[in-house]
């Protein structure tokens, strides 16, 4: 494949999406949805959750047939069919929601569909997909084993496994659809370099992503959708991100000053002594008070999750002691972790936070299902529809209805599904575990608030975040953690993106800091 | 599990040590056996057991790669019986050449689950469904066409030689192994083969891990379903050959339940039912033990109802340890 060696200079037309409409049912996903984009160009494709990003790329991608409209690659129209078609076309796409083989290797799942063959064409030939693997992890300067199971990586990297299976097929369009929402900030230097690298080579790429700030580092144009409509395309550099902002959502809104919610009470809630798990959790000690915000930092996989799950019973521990208000508890089962007053905001909500064949008030309700049955034992729909309702509003979740089945739901309307969920679970000590993962900015400033709200109210709160601004901005104080120790836990006072990341990096190293 | 280093735990995870289970599980029953009973140690009761496992392991095979699928395929036991019957229409009512009547069997095993295939992926009905639905076709069809007798093959001698015959003992004198354990053998090795070394293979497993993703990355997942589904059927059809000449007849009215045997020993090889994961040589094990199990049962004067409800407790107990050991 030979594209025109073109600088950012040069205005050629790679593709051009034009009236694009798409109905689902009940939903108009894309209304008059537009979208243009050059060689050699990284285009940012922004908007609020349910705006139409992801169905507007799905139809790119061959996966939904659009209702009306036109789409021109390098001036010829085109109709895409199948997935399989857009690849033929040099159309490759990152999907929003992972989409590995678990059960497959790395190098397999890379390759599928493509597997390189022997002589023998129906053979596979496993050695050169292992070492074209490899070639390609060497170019991406990635860290993986090619022969390594996905279903023993870490989101993460599995996000990365994704990435490098995308840019294996040498696209002339390479669409991110939200790539760096499980990535850390090193993690997303290095796909901004690899994103560099193949604008250079004229490669179109569409950039999708809540994080704004990104757009900036990395993006030439920016489109705004909302409401499945196009609003407009600006040149990111010369866009101030408050005129983005209010694009995005059709009025002003008022980033507030970041306010620290007021100091907690000196009750202990929820107390860890010890911790320890295999090679995941070493020795990891810490409080939590009540009223207060315990913001957890550290690289991925620095174990943070691990200590949320081995709380909540969801995996198992080897030793520790752990307190919940004074009192040692057993917790076995998340079910336990329910009733002794803990309750956890997966990361993966696909995996462990919703049940998607069932509907939003279902899923609301679904934590919680003591409060929701009527006294001969069966669910009283009225109330759970209610309190479905209640959750819809609160959250500003955007839904036709409180019947709809949240797989159809976009990623961060999902997240709130969740959020509603363990509202209604009503727990003392809450653990978010990425809460603001794919959610947009007024979305965003919406669970902040919402965590204000729960600390004021006496909830303790511990929220694991990947994004230092967000734990700088929501904590009390600061755990940060590494390699499966706790390296240092900072007061507000103290916690700057400096000093976390200094301790974010204190491999193989216990230091002792100021609680 | 908690005092256990990770690299034991990891060891004790691997699929090695599932069919290693496995494996150990056979040996401690055949042992058990033979203590209790000098009978069952002889050679030819080995013989027994092997030629017993023939048709339910050729059929097993087929079934392991339907079910990596994260489907199911209920029809083998009846479309093994049309298989059986139409071979008998061949052979002994048209007088087509035995391997013409043999192709002609497998061949209308194979449409069998080429049509369960194509109403899987294509028409999206769900595999249980289908299948269940092909389970009834087939067992009618099979008493229409035999008019609901028996087919014998008692003018071709050679075709019973193929599976009862003894190739081996003619080479080695004593060693009389039935030609219908080597058939067994063989179509496992190309069943292993196809499964780890061929794209078909490598599809199944996809199919079965994530099968929107398969769908994602551009594979034609209905036509890769409905060659797995075929090839299910061809391995039915296999066993309904196998079957008529071991018996040397066609019997419409037998073969109903044989699916469950069928998955019964997939099962107790290791493959997952929620899919992605499997091999052929558990399904073999699982074979064996299930008519290691019966055969021994039986020389112990276990009555057969009591023989079903030991078989029924071990496929409970072997899905059992296989969720203990994935548990971490
Ligand atoms: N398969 C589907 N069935 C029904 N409705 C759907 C389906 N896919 C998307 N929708 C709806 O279409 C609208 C647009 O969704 P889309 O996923 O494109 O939003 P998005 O801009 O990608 O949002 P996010 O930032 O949250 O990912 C939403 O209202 C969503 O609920
Ligand atoms: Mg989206």
């Amino acid at each position: 494949m030979t594209l025109p060696n073109t600088s950012s200079e040069n205005h050629e037309v790679l593709l051009r999406m034009e009236g694009v409409y798409k109905s689902f049912p009940g939903v108009q996903a894309l209304s008059d949805a537009r979208f243009e984009l050059r060689y050699g160009e990284v285009h940012a494709l922004v908007g609020e959750n349910g705006a139409g990003k992801s169905t507007l790329m799905k139809i790119l991608g061959g996966i939904y047939h659009m209702d009306a409209g036109q789409v021109y690659l390098e001036g010829r129209a085109v109709e895409i069919h199948s997935p399989r078609m857009a690849q033929d076309l040099g159309i490759s796409i990152i999907h929003q929601e992972l989409n590995l083989m678990p059960h497959l290797t790395i190098a397999q799942n890379i390759f599928i569909g493509r597997e390189p063959r022997s002589k023998i064409s129906f053979l596979m030939d496993d050695k050169t997909t292992n070492q074209q693997a490899e070639n390609l992890f060497k170019l991406l300067n990635l860290q993986l084993d090619p022969t390594t199971k996905v279903s023993d990586l870490t989101v993460a990297k599995q996000q990365m496994v994704e990435i490098a299976k995308a840019l294996s097929y040498n696209a002339k369009i390479l669409v991110m659809d939200e790539p760096t929402a499980a990535l850390t900030d090193t993690e997303i230097e290095e796909l901004f370099s690899v994103i560099r690298q193949l604008r250079e080579k004229g490669v179109g790429i569409v950039h999708i992503s809540h994080r704004l700030e990104e757009l900036k580092q990395i993006s030439d144009r920016v489109t705004v959708m909302r409401d499945g409509k196009y609003i407009d395309t600006l040149q990111t550099q010369a866009a101030p991100i408050n005129q983005i902002i209010s694009l995005m959502v059709g009025r002003i809104i008022y980033e507030s000053a970041p306010e620290l919610p007021e100091n907690p009470s000196q009750e202990v809630v929820l107390e860890v002594r010890n911790l320890n798990s295999g090679k995941l959790l070493k020795d990891v000690s810490f409080s939590l008070k009540r009223g207060e915000i315990l913001g957890f930092a550290g690289l991925m996989g620095a174990g943070r999750t691990e200590v949320a799950r081995a709380i909540f019973g969801a995996d198992p521990y080897d030793s520790g002691e752990i307190y919940v208000k004074g009192q040692r508890v057993h917790i076995k089962s998340p079910g336990d972790a329910v009733s002794q007053g803990v309750g956890y905001l997966s990361e993966d909500r696909k995996r462990y936070g919703l049940a998607l064949g069932m509907d939003v008030k279902e899923n609301v309700a679904m934590a919680a299902m003591k409060k929701f049955l009527s006294w001969l034992g069966w669910v009283d729909f009225k109330r759970t529809a209610a309190r479905g309702q209640e959750m819809v509003k609160a959250l500003n979740i955007k839904t036709p209805s409180l019947e709809q089945k949240v797989k159809f739901l976009s990623g961060g309307n999902q997240q709130k599904v969740v959020v509603g969920k363990w509202l209604t679970a009503d727990t003392d000590i809450l653990i978010f575990d990425e809460p603001t993962r794919g959610i947009d900015v007024g979305a965003k400033s919406e669970i902040y608030k919402l965590l204000n709200d729960l600390a004021h109210q006496g909830k303790a709160i511990i929220m694991i975040s990947s994004e230092l601004p967000e734990v700088l901005r929501m904590s009390h104080r600061v755990v940060v953690m590494c390699e499966g120790r706790v390296t240092g836990v900072l007061n507000a006072s103290e916690a700057t993106q400096e000093s976390i990341m200094k301790f974010a990096t204190m491999r193989g190293s216990v230091v002792q800091a100021s609680a | 599990m908690k005092s256990e280093t990770k690299t034991a735990q990891t060891l004790f995870r691997s699929d090695a040590m599932q069919r290693l289970m496995a494996f150990s599980a056979l040996i401690v029953l055949s042992i058990g056996f033979s203590v209790a009973s000098p009978y069952f140690r002889t050679f030819d009761n080995f013989v027994g057991i092997l030629l017993a496992t023939a048709v339910n392991g050729v059929l097993a095979l087929g079934v392991t790669f339907v079910i990596i699928t994260a489907g199911i395929d209920l029809s083998v036991g009846t479309v093994l019986t049309f298989s059986a019957v139409l071979t008998g229409v061949f052979i002994t009512n048209w007088h087509l050449p035995i391997p013409l009547g043999i192709l002609g069997g497998v061949l209308a095993g194979s449409l069998a689950g080429f049509v369960n295939g194509t109403l899987i992926s294509r028409m999206k009905i769900p595999p249980f469904i289908a299948t269940l639905g092909m389970l009834y076709a087939t067992k009618g069809l099979s008493l229409v066409i035999s008019e609901l007798k028996p087919i014998y093959f008692n003018d071709t001698p050679a075709f019973r030689e193929m599976a009862m015959g003894s190739i081996l003992g003619k080479i080695i004198p004593g060693f009389e192994v039935p030609n219908a354990v080597f058939i067994l053998f063989g179509a496992a090795i190309i069943a292993n083969f196809i499964l780890t070394r061929t794209v078909l293979g490598r599809y199944t497993f996809a199919l079965g891990s994530n099968e929107e993703a398969t769908r994602l990355s551009g594979v034609n997942v209905a036509a890769w379903k409905t060659a797995v589904y075929t090839l299910c059927g061809f391995f039915a059809g296999i066993g309904g050959v196998l079957m008529a000449s071991r018996l040397n007849s066609a019997q419409p009215a037998l073969g109903a339940g044989y699916e469950l045997d069928a998955i019964a020993a997939v099962v107790i090889g290791g493959t997952s039912l929620s899919g992605g994961e499997g091999s052929i040589l558990g399904t073999i094990i699982g074979a064996f033990i299930i008519s290691t199990l019966t055969n021994g049962l039986r020389i112990l004067s276990v009555p057969q109802e009591w023989q079903m409800v030991v078989t029924g407790g071990i496929v409970i107990l072997a899905v059992f340890l296989d969720i203990l050991r994935r548990r971490r």
